[in-house]
């Protein structure tokens, strides 16, 4: 039964080697970062502002450093194929295991952080258990697990909890120069990616899994093991953001992670990105590409006032317009 | 139908349960009033159901909730006279959503998780641009009377429910349901063979609009005018859906589970709320349950199609 | 077959884990646990379950005095009346005009924000020394809002009014910025006295027991009393149910429920409709936020009930069916009007006047007698009365209405 084929993924047939090549769509997200910060630029002239200005600049690596995050470890399962609807509520557990650990004290960091790690590594073997042993499509098993993390929040926390001692909350507010510590926690993230993306056999199997399982079986991939390790990597990656933004607030919040809406906007950064839905296609840069175009159109919408309501209306256009010109690309060439 | 059996199982336990705590549940009245709640829900399964069934998600249909119940209220605006022709509108706003959609999804080739998580995100900020942040105007009496009222002992909602159960098992039975299941289940193989497989997906589109607009009309009438009526209304008709042993990805599951899935979860709350367990647990309970019932779900027949099945 | 037992057996086994691992957090009683079946509680248990955590006997206690104290100022113009205000001296921030004010907004995702956030453009508008408002709109995302707030320091504003998203989580952020700028909190607080002033209405605990004290009234001793809150966790609400919850524990009323409506019209229809159906008659009906008021009295008039005594807030859509339906109803309010405030206390500091440290406002409760003045037809019916907008330039189109 497992001999059928899919057809509809016909272009699988390529070799591995081009596809670990596969990242150009990255290049199409750089122009069109590149055309709205001149946008941007000419927009904050003509208001009075300056685009380029220090706070501005910091202001768009702090608002993207926690999605950044988020995002990167989103692309890794999309490119195995998966997808985990779980990371938002993840992301608000985690930063309340973060700061009740710490409890207000330097001593608890070390332990937060490694019980954070512990955690979200767990939260991730159980998603990818789910998907993979039993079967269950990644959008259920995922919401199924969000809603399960949302109850235990529900149950044991009203408000936020914990507190996070001033030394750790460096991590979320200082800064060298223009570039703030959490925009070099997310490049430092973003980079491992890469590197495991395009340098090593794990990554090169996520790529193969993600863009046809049942060649990569048959080539001898352990398609099972690769998915999981993507959504333990996934997971991770939100437990890193976790601990970003209970650094940044200085508590931990049972809401931080659903009110950030990081589930389907880090979805959306990856696409933007051009990282294929469907998987085995795409990469890290592109995503880091996406999370600051959304973080420089924020910071436009800023600067002009735009209500949230016009901003909703531009992201959704924004996402289906690029979306279409990358279908329309890969039909093309 | 031999997949769909477990969920009417289900169904039927969770109905022998909330009996057992609430005698007074079986009873024509009470039970009319569980349909009555259930019906937006199981309605927009039934929807989400054809667009799932050929390969597709609709993530739009909660925010289509809202924007429709609150385009009705502003342009309603307490007048009966306005009514009917609103509830056209309402109809055609519901088709046209789906239209683009499935005009996006399918010719301009975007993945539908992301053209509905688009067209989401332009509803619900549209529809608070015109109205300038929070609904205005009024329901109608009118209105109000089809998810609010009955004939004779009969809700109007389920009356609509039965009307709208019989239409999407007529469909289905049909020759655009063997087409639609054939898209689903393979859309390379259905093309060679002469389906054309934009046009089935994009009027499954159009169906899961259609029924989000009846969905709406039966929400507003139920509750009145509310900013956030459809909240969630997506995941619980995909979950619902899923629940009926439909497989995501398309090319399996029938619509009757699909109803019965969404009667399942409604089931589920009602019997929850009964027995106490409050807010808190029910998410997780609700998570539990829902990857049990796949997991079960998948292994009782062989998959042909998975991302990371071995 | 041998993969499928395993894989049955897998998924029991995981469904048995995630499972105990939900339930064995539930030993907590956490202010979310509903009241217990009747039958099963005892005479002394008034069936409103724990105190919330959020409950502080001395802010209950200074909110309780404020009820009844004199707010100084014109009665015309509540949004500049104070009560028992400590002035602080402004002198040092004092500076000449224009100004530029800065607003970090924490959302406008509900109506009641929109009508706040229209009010105060609106009051923004009627000084022509502000020639300059830059405001920031957080979406709900306390993430952002800490980065909002770090970007209108930089910005040059001669002072910066916050909405805080969180008490808890914004504090680190009001607290940077207060050194830069003179700093203006209202509505939520923040666990920092580093701002100038903070302004509020009185507060939940007040919303809470005009309510409560409202039903102990209105309802027989014995009747049957259900209690629907919006969703846990959130400060403003946690403070309005302890307050009701003291007073229900001390009176012979009976709470045969305490729900979670999620702020949704159909959930709070069916919770009432499924009380009806279960107790057979319920006999008043306490809401910590007025939004699905209509909804709950929907429910009692679909089951062909007479509708017992029930509070609502100052939405027009509930004063209009309490004044149709001919109610035993009560609205205590959250004024919408406290987002006037901020604005003409920016200018306060900024011209060197005295503002009290904590500007307490009034916060009226809408009764039976005075509904009529608040009934206000041709607004949106989820307009707020209390919006102290009436006069101001635009109304009442800016605000949705008709005249």
């Amino acid at each position: 039964m497992t001999q059928q084929l899919k057809l509809r993924r016909g272009g699988a047939e390529g070799s591995f080697l081009r596809r670990l090549s596969a990242d150009r769509p990255a290049r199409a997200v750089y122009v069109a970062l590149a055309l709205l910060i001149v946008l941007g630029w000419l927009l904050f002239a003509l208001d009075g502002g300056r685009f380029l200005s220090q706070e501005n600049i910091v202001g768009i690596q702090q608002r993207s450093a926690a999605l950044g995050i988020v995002a990167v470890g989103q692309t890794l399962v999309i490119l195995a194929g998966s997808l985990d609807l779980s990371v938002a509520y993840l992301i608000s557990l985690t930063s309340l295991v973060a700061a009740e650990i710490m409890a207000g004290a330097d001593g608890g960091v070390p332990a937060a952080v490694a019980a954070v790690l512990a955690v979200s590594a767990t939260v991730g073997l159980v998603n990818g258990l789910i998907v993979t042993r039993l079967r269950v499509h990644a959008f259920i098993a995922t919401l199924g697990v969000a809603l399960i993390i949302r109850g235990a929040l529900d149950e044991r926390y009203d408000g936020p909890a914990g507190s996070v001692p001033e030394s750790f909350q460096h991590l979320g507010y200082d800064r060298i120069g223009p570039i703030p510590v959490s925009a070099l926690l997310w490049a430092a993230v973003a980079a491992s990616a890469w590197l495991l993306l395009s340098r090593t056999r794990l990554g090169y199997r996520i790529y193969a899994v993600g863009g046809d399982a049942e060649v990569a079986r048959l080539s001898g991939v352990r398609t099972e093991r690769v998915v999981i390790a993507a959504h333990v990597l996934c997971s991770v990656c939100a437990g890193i953001a976790g601990l970003l933004l209970a650094s940044r607030l200085g508590a931990g919040a049972p809401t931080v992670g659903t009110d950030g809406g990081y589930d389907l906007e880090s979805i959306a950064a990856v696409v933007l990105g051009g990282t294929a839905l469907a998987g085995g296609r795409g990469g890290v840069a592109g995503t880091v590409g996406g999370v600051l175009l959304l973080a420089v159109l924020d910071s436009i919408f800023n600067q002009l006032e735009v209500n949230s309501f016009a901003k909703d209306v531009v992201r959704g256009v924004v996402l289906v317009a690029a979306l279409a010109i990358y279908a329309r690309r890969r039909r093309t060439t | 139908m031999r997949r769909a059996l477990p969920i009417f199982v289900v169904l039927a336990g969770l109905l022998v349960a909330i009996a057992i705590a609430n005698p007074y549940f079986l009873e024509p009245p009470a039970f009319l009033a569980f349909v009555k709640r259930a019906a937006p829900l199981v309605i927009l399964a039934a929807g989400q159901y054809f667009v799932i069934v050929s390969g597709e998600f609709d993530l739009s249909v909660g925010s289509l909730i809202t924007a429709e119940v609150v385009i009705a209220a502003r342009l309603i605006d307490g007048s009966a006279a306005a009514t009917w022709p609103v509830l056209a509108l309402l109809i055609v706003l519901g088709l046209l959503t789906g239209l683009v959609n499935g005009t996006v999804t399918t010719l301009l080739r975007v993945p539908s998780f992301i053209t509905t998580l688009g067209m989401l995100l332009i509803l619900s900020g549209a529809i608070f641009l015109w109205t300038g942040g929070a609904p205005r105007g009024a329901l109608s009496p009118q209105f109000r009377e089809l998810g609010r009222g009955s004939l004779g002992p009969v809700p109007w909602s389920v009356l609509i429910l039965a009307a709208v159960a019989a239409a999407a098992i007529c469909a289905m039975r049909a020759g655009f349901g063997h087409t639609l299941i054939a898209a689903g289940d393979n859309d390379r193989a259905a093309a060679l063979s002469g389906v054309r497989v934009a046009r089935v997906r994009t009027v499954a589109f159009m169906i899961s609009g259609l029924s989000a607009a009846v969905a709406a009309i039966l929400l507003g009438g139920f509750a009145g005018v509310s900013a956030q009526v459809g909240q969630g209304l997506e995941f619980q008709a995909i979950t619902a859906v899923v629940l009926g042993g439909v497989a995501l990805g398309g090319g399996r599951g029938s619509v009757v589970a699909a109803m019965a899935g969404a009667f399942t979860l409604e089931a589920l709350f009602t019997l929850l709320n009964l027995y106490g367990i409050s807010g808190a647990v029910e998410p997780a309970v609700q998570g539990v349950i829902i990857i049990a019932a796949v997991a079960l779900g998948a292994v009782s027949l062989p998959r042909r199609r998975a991302a990371a099945a071995s | 077959m041998r993969s499928y037992s395993r894989r049955l057996l897998a998924s029991a086994a995981l469904a048995v884990l995630t499972l105990s691992a939900a339930a064995c957090t539930s030993d907590k009683p956490g202010p979310s646990a509903s009241a217990a079946p009747a039958g099963s509680t005892g005479s002394e248990d008034k069936g409103t379950g724990a105190q919330s955590k959020f409950f502080v006997q001395a802010d209950y206690d200074a909110q309780m005095a404020m009820r009844r104290a004199q707010p100084t100022g014109s009665p015309d113009k509540p949004w500049e009346q104070s009560i028992d205000p400590q002035f602080v001296d402004t002198a040092k921030y004092k500076k000449a005009g224009p100004y530029h004010l800065c607003f970090s907004n924490a959302a406008v995702n509900n109506p009641w924000r929109q009508v706040g956030w229209k009010t105060m453009q609106a009051e923004v508008a009627l000084h022509k020394e502000i020639t300059k408002f830059t405001a920031l709109d957080a979406e709900g995302k306390d993430d952002k809002q800490i980065s909002d707030i770090a970007e209108l320091t930089g910005k040059g504003c001669d002072a910066l009014i916050v909405s805080p998203n969180t008490t808890a989580t914004l504090t680190p952020a009001v607290s940077g910025a207060c050194p830069k700028v003179p700093v203006i909190v209202f509505d939520r607080g923040v666990q920092t006295d580093c701002p100038v002033t903070f302004i509020k209405p009185i507060g939940g605990y007040a919303f809470g027991a005009a309510a409560a004290e409202f039903l102990i009234d209105k309802v027989p001793p014995g009747g049957k009393i259900l209690a629907l809150r919006i969703l846990p966790g959130v400060d403003v609400l946690e403070t309005r149910w302890s307050a009701a919850k003291v007073a229900f524990d001390k009176s012979d009323l009976k709470v045969v429920g305490v729900e979670f409506t999620d702020g949704d019209a159909a959930k709070t229809k069916s919770v009432v409709s499924d009380y009806i159906q279960r107790y057979g008659k319920i006999d008043g009906v306490w809401m910590d936020a007025g939004a699905t008021a209509v909804a709950a009295v929907e429910a009692f008039e679909d089951a062909g009930q007479p509708v017992p005594p029930i509070n609502g807030e100052d939405q027009q859509d509930f004063l209009k069916k309490w004044s149709d339906a001919k109610l035993t109803a009560v609205a205590p309010t959250y004024p919408t009007y406290q987002w006037r405030t901020p604005v003409i206390a920016a200018l306060k500091i900024l011209k060197g006047e005295q503002v009290p440290k904590v500007w307490n406002l009034p916060q009226p409760t809408i009764t039976q007698e005075n509904l009529a003045t608040y009934l206000k037809p041709g607004m949106p019916p989820l307009h707020y009365a209390l919006c102290g907008c009436e006069n101001l330039p635009g109304y009442p189109q800016k605000w949705g209405g008709t005249s």
